[in-house]
């Protein structure tokens, strides 16, 4: 059964960079002039057809960059020469960063949401969760990146209009860099992240178990700790597993705004200045981290409920 | 049968909160509907409105604030940003509805056949279902219109219908399964229909008011998609105003003036909360007379 897993995944994996690969192929007009300008010798143009083995059919083409790519080498970028591998990798922490951070903050607000909403179902606070949340899911997370940025960046000027301060240069200014990137990363979590951690709870404070807790004269806040949230973050965990695959992809536009030199930023960059062996790489990078984490997601989840590995 | 249910429910539970949910969900799901209305109206009657022109750049003093010549102020270029909004929500519309009904119709069609079928043609549509969904969402979107190299509305509509297909043939096949086992399908079956009568006139009935309501989400979500597209500059080529690209340039320029990313931003916000609303309410009562179907 896991075999046939991984199996399947190696073929997804297969059939998502041959996609990748093909797409650039099919573009229209001449890669070489996109890479080279119209103006290159007939020499150089040669030479270029051949080091992108352009000379060559698409499967044939797709053979040598798989050979190549699995050993861990995915070209050089035609703009600046630098290898893919480690431009990605000079990038991937900045996004690494944000996901995690975002993460934090989109849980730190939300399970306390979930608890106070779950503890009394249909009450004020409850009622003004499902309102905020509502709005929260129908804001999409780079209209909140604008409106952070118009306040606290341009009018307040609270916060750097750009630029990425790294952690070893200074961890304060790190973190204040990439702390608005983050909540408006992590607004766009809080709604979904909260109806199921509160859905759950729900029903777990409605077991047998709890009422004992209750009936032992427990508190609110001591059955919450330490009976009711651990079996009812099941469905909370597997989400924000699958959220921070899915986000791999999704800081583009916050990267973008904020101008974080992030994956998503490169892919941009690759994109407006027409480096297609760098935009390659880029979307199979990222597509496999998609689909490795997606994965993985399914496993921790197995390992967490019982049920699940039985079935 | 579904009125019966809906009367039973409402005798079950207490009346006055009953009545207090109505009366609240109520504003909000009429307030939704005259905006879309509002807006649908003013995006198709663009052309007839005494709008300015949306490339006009002598509309109005560049980035003005609102006055009576120009009543939402103007972009960097003095063109009038109530003309540029109001043309920006066709191409918002046109996409996000588009892109679903084409995700939604093929979708639905393949995930009806994989559910029925079952067998070879299930196995390889759900491969390719689940090919499309290993893409990162946007940057799939963001990939096709970059290296398709053109910026039609086709291509665009073409980028984010790919997105919802993966997920409507996945949940569209697993609706199918769990009504291709009823009863009444099996009879279908017994009396000798064809698998093209039990597919249409069995098992669409029963996937459609799923399949609905989530198709008005997804517009939601496509509208987002195009916005974001459009932000990174990869959505509808100018001339024609979108709201990301709009924001895009209002951006660069928010020092001097809000108005150029705060009205495009407040239309989108607007419209994609009114249909996520809407959206929320369909689905909460489908949830209620849900066990009468």
């Amino acid at each position: 059964m896991f075999l046939l897993r991984i199996f399947r995944l190696v073929g997804i994996l297969l059939a998502v960079s041959f996609a990748t690969f093909s797409m650039v192929s099919l573009l229209p007009g001449d890669t070489v002039d996109s890479v080279l300008g119209a103006n290159a010798s007939q020499a150089d143009r040669l030479q270029a057809r051949h080091d992108l083995h352009l000379d060559q059919a698409l499967p044939i083409r797709y053979g040598h960059w798989l050979a190549d790519a699995v050993q861990g080498d995915l070209g050089r970028s035609y703009r600046t020469r630098q290898p893919v591998v480690e431009a990605l990798g000079q990038r991937v922490g900045v996004t690494l960063e944000l996901v995690l951070l975002s993460q934090f903050l989109a849980l730190a607000l939300a399970v306390p949401m979930a608890v106070l909403s779950a503890i009394r179902p249909g009450s004020w606070f409850d009622r003004l969760f499902n309102g905020a949340q509502l709005a929260m899911l129908a804001t999409p997370g780079f209209l909140v990146a604008l409106a952070l940025f118009t306040v606290f960046s341009v009018k307040l000027g609270w916060f750097a209009t750009a630029g990425f301060v790294p952690f070893s240069d200074s961890p304060f200014g790190n973190v204040k860099s990439l702390l608005l990137p983050s909540i408006a990363l992590a607004l766009e979590q809080v709604a979904m992240y909260s109806r199921v951690l509160r859905a759950d709870l729900i029903t777990t404070l409605d077991e047998n178990y709890i009422w004992t807790a209750r009936a032992k004269g427990l508190t609110n806040s001591q059955i919450v700790r330490r009976h009711a949230l651990r079996p009812s973050s099941l469905g909370l965990v597997t989400l924000a597993g699958v959220t921070m695959g899915r986000m791999i992809g999704g800081t583009v536009l916050v990267e973008y705004i904020f101008a974080l030199p992030g994956l998503g930023r490169f892919t941009i960059d690759a994109i407006n200045n027409r480096d297609f062996i760098a935009l390659q790489g880029a979307v199979v990078v990222l597509t496999v981290g998609f689909v490795v984490v997606n994965m993985f997601v399914d496993v921790l989840h197995r390992v967490l409920d019982p049920r699940i590995r039985i079935a | 049968m579904n009125h019966g249910a809906t009367a039973r429910h409402a005798a079950d539970s207490t009346p006055i909160i009953e009545g207090v949910e109505r009366r609240r969900f109520g504003v909000a799901v009429w307030s939704s509907i005259i905006w879309i209305g509002l807006v649908s109206l003013a995006a198709v009657l663009a052309g007839v409105l005494p709008l300015y022109d949306p490339s006009d750049t002598r509309a109005g003093i560049p980035l003005s604030v609102p006055t009576s010549r120009n009543w939402l102020g103007t972009d960097e270029l003095g063109r009038d940003l109530l003309s540029r909004t109001i043309y920006g929500a066709r191409v918002s519309l046109v996409v996000g509805l588009s892109a679903v009904l084409l995700s939604t119709v093929v979708g639905g069609m393949l995930g009806l056949m994989a559910g029925f079928y079952r067998k070879r043609f299930e196995s390889i549509t759900l491969f390719f279902a689940d090919v499309l969904l290993a893409f990162p969402s946007l940057l799939l979107a963001v990939s096709i219109v970059a290296f398709s190299n053109s910026r039609g509305v086709a291509t665009v509509v073409m980028a984010i219908a790919l997105l919802y297909l993966g997920p409507t043939v996945r949940i569209v096949r697993a609706l199918t399964l769990s009504t291709a086992n009823r009863e009444f399908v099996t009879a279908a079956e017994a009396l000798g229909a064809t698998p093209r009568r039990i597919i249409f006139r069995e098992l669409m009935p029963n996937v459609m008011p799923a399949l609905l309501s989530m198709a008005m989400v997804a517009v939601a979500g496509a509208m987002i998609a195009e916005g974001g597209l459009a932000y990174l500059n990869l959505s509808v080529a100018p001339p024609s105003p979108t709201w990301g690209a709009m924001m895009a340039a209002g951006k660069a320029k928010v020092d001097r003036s809000l108005y150029p990313v705060l009205v495009p931003a407040g239309a989108m916000f607007l419209t994609v909360l009114a249909i996520t609303l809407i959206g929320d309410y369909i689905q909460g009562h489908q949830q209620r007379g849900g066990g009468a179907i």
